[in-house]
């Protein structure tokens, strides 16, 4: 029964319809389907491909990005230290000048008017020696009157006089 | 979610309808013939009836006995007369026009042959007969509804341009992907895949739906197209035609001189080789045509076993069966085309191959 049916017989007109079907049909999805597809798909995998990638490369220019912020800031801090230390040693560095300075100008000032009192003083005792040089004179002469001959001998006496005193005073 | 339910009951009651359907042309059938001679339910002709191709296209037989069929154009090449084009409802059921008529019995039993005023098969060589039959006629519907899915596939993606893949592209995108990824890459290579994937993919999708309608009861679909050995035959002899002419020196150089063999063998390698040539895409038509023939016939049997216990009580236990049936056969449907895919891609990858260094 099997081998009288048509089953497995060959039959010239299926070979042929088929053949020809198969064809046309391969034809026109090959140029109207699997070409297109094919290329949509290669161009979405392809597309995929690359924004993967540049995801990747992103991240890691991000990574570099934030190193470099990171030594940027270091280094930024850096600056700020150094610059608040440049400023406190240049403020330390002020202060001391202008306080030796002061006190320089100050000891000049103290010196100067010592020795202006110095002077004035040795000038002053000068002033007081001859003072009572002459009032001793003026006060001899007027007890003594005219017992003394020359005015010279006066004098060498009287200065005699005046140091006897004075060793007597130390 | 709920389409996935929506389409699994649609399969259900599709393949409820295809046992139901069977069911009545078995019923009206066996009426008929019980009125008449009260002869026992012989199953093998109605299978083979259901499983082979034929000219016209039975959808049911009414309980008067006038059959409800879709009369397929006959074109048939006669050498003496030329071609001769009429529908096939001219030459049903016994009858003859212009001298033809389709042979029941005998050497030529099923074909169209060439008979004399009584009606007497006139024992010359049957015509050349190139109607569109069962098998072609579903065959060009297959066809048509591939071309149809294809294009559309394609217009939806110069449409959306580069875009995620959804509707039909997401259900046939991953389809061709694995023919390409896991068929054609793995088996070709990455650089000489690229001309043989539109043969491949034509000769998956062809084979897929045609097996996929096949499985469907209902006119126009379910013609026994891919269990059909002429169909076979030409899809295997296509993947032996694009094997043996894509071929490389090395492929024949293995075939009339396999290297580390010594001269004298030769002569019996040389043989065998020609032989495994023509082996290959031969076992490739047969697992095919066997495979869905096959699961036809077994679905058809557990039909008929209603009739031939005679009894309303076994259909339940058939339609159980015939839906268990149904569901391996769609996965046959699947792993068929696959199978017959990926053998192609094997063979002609071996044939291209370049020569191993050792």
């Amino acid at each position: 029964m099997l081998l009288q049916s048509s089953l497995a017989s060959p039959a010239i007109g299926t070979v042929f319809w088929t053949t020809l079907i198969f064809f046309i049909l391969l034809f026109l999805l090959w140029k109207f389907a699997w070409g297109p597809i094919m290329n949509a798909v290669k161009a979405r995998e392809d597309m995929i491909h690359n924004a993967l990638d540049s995801a990747e490369k992103a991240r890691e220019e991000m990574k570099v990005l934030q190193a470099d912020n990171e030594i940027i800031l270091r280094k930024a801090r850096e600056e700020r230290d150094k610059i608040l230390r440049d400023a406190r040693a240049a403020y330390d560095r002020m202060m001391a000048d202008a306080k030796e300075k002061s006190q320089s100008e100050s000891d000049a000032l103290v010196r100067r008017a010592k020795e202006l009192i110095e002077r004035e003083k040795v000038s002053a005792i000068a002033e007081v020696k001859r003072e009572v040089a002459k009032l001793a004179i003026e006060v001899a002469s007027k007890v003594v009157g005219e017992t003394l001959k020359s005015d010279a001998e006066q004098q060498k006496l009287i200065e005699r006089y005046i140091n006897e005193i004075e060793a007597n005073r130390n | 979610m709920k389409n996935r339910y929506l389409y699994f009951l649609i399969l259900v009651f599709a393949l409820l309808a295809a046992s139901m359907q069977d069911v009545s042309a078995v019923i009206s059938e066996d009426e008929v013939k019980s009125e008449k001679t009260e002869k026992e339910f012989d199953a093998a002709p109605f299978i083979m009836e259901h499983v082979a191709d034929s000219h016209e296209w039975h959808i049911l037989t009414k309980k008067d006995g006038t059959d409800v069929a879709v009369y397929l154009p006959v074109i048939i090449y006669d050498r003496e007369s030329g071609f001769h084009l009429f529908s096939s409802r001219k030459i049903a059921h016994g009858h003859s026009y212009k001298n033809f008529t389709v042979a029941h019995e005998g050497k030529y039993a099923g074909k169209i042959v060439k008979v004399d005023e009584h009606g007497q098969h006139d024992g010359s060589k049957p015509p050349l007969d190139f109607s569109i039959t069962k098998a072609i006629f579903g065959m060009i519907v297959a066809s048509v509804i591939l071309l149809w899915l294809m294009l559309a596939l394609a217009r939806s993606y110069r449409k959306t341009g580069i875009s995620a893949p959804k509707g039909l592209q997401g259900v046939l995108e991953p389809v061709i992907l694995f023919i390409r990824d896991d068929v054609a890459i793995p088996n070709i290579g990455e650089h000489k895949y690229g001309k043989f994937m539109p043969y491949l993919l034509t000769v998956f999708f062809f084979i897929l739906i045609n097996n996929l309608l096949g499985l469907v009861p209902i006119f126009p679909f379910g013609a026994n197209v891919t269990g059909n050995v002429n169909v076979t035959f030409v899809l295997a002899l296509l993947t032996f035609l694009i094997t043996q002419f894509s071929a490389n020196k090395n492929h024949w150089r293995h075939v009339f001189a396999a290297p580390g063999v010594p001269f004298w063998l030769l002569p019996i390698m040389i043989p065998i080789e020609i032989i495994g040539l023509f082996s290959k895409p031969f076992a490739l038509m047969i697992r095919l045509f066997a495979n869905i023939t096959a699961g036809h016939i077994i679905v058809l049997s557990l039909v008929t076993l209603i009739f031939i216990f005679k009894s309303v009580l076994v259909a339940p236990v058939s339609i159980f069966f015939v839906l268990f049936m149904d569901c391996i056969e769609l996965l046959v449907a699947f792993l068929q085309a696959y199978v017959f895919t990926l053998l192609s891609a094997l063979f002609i990858g071996m044939a291209t191959a370049e020569p191993e260094h050792h």
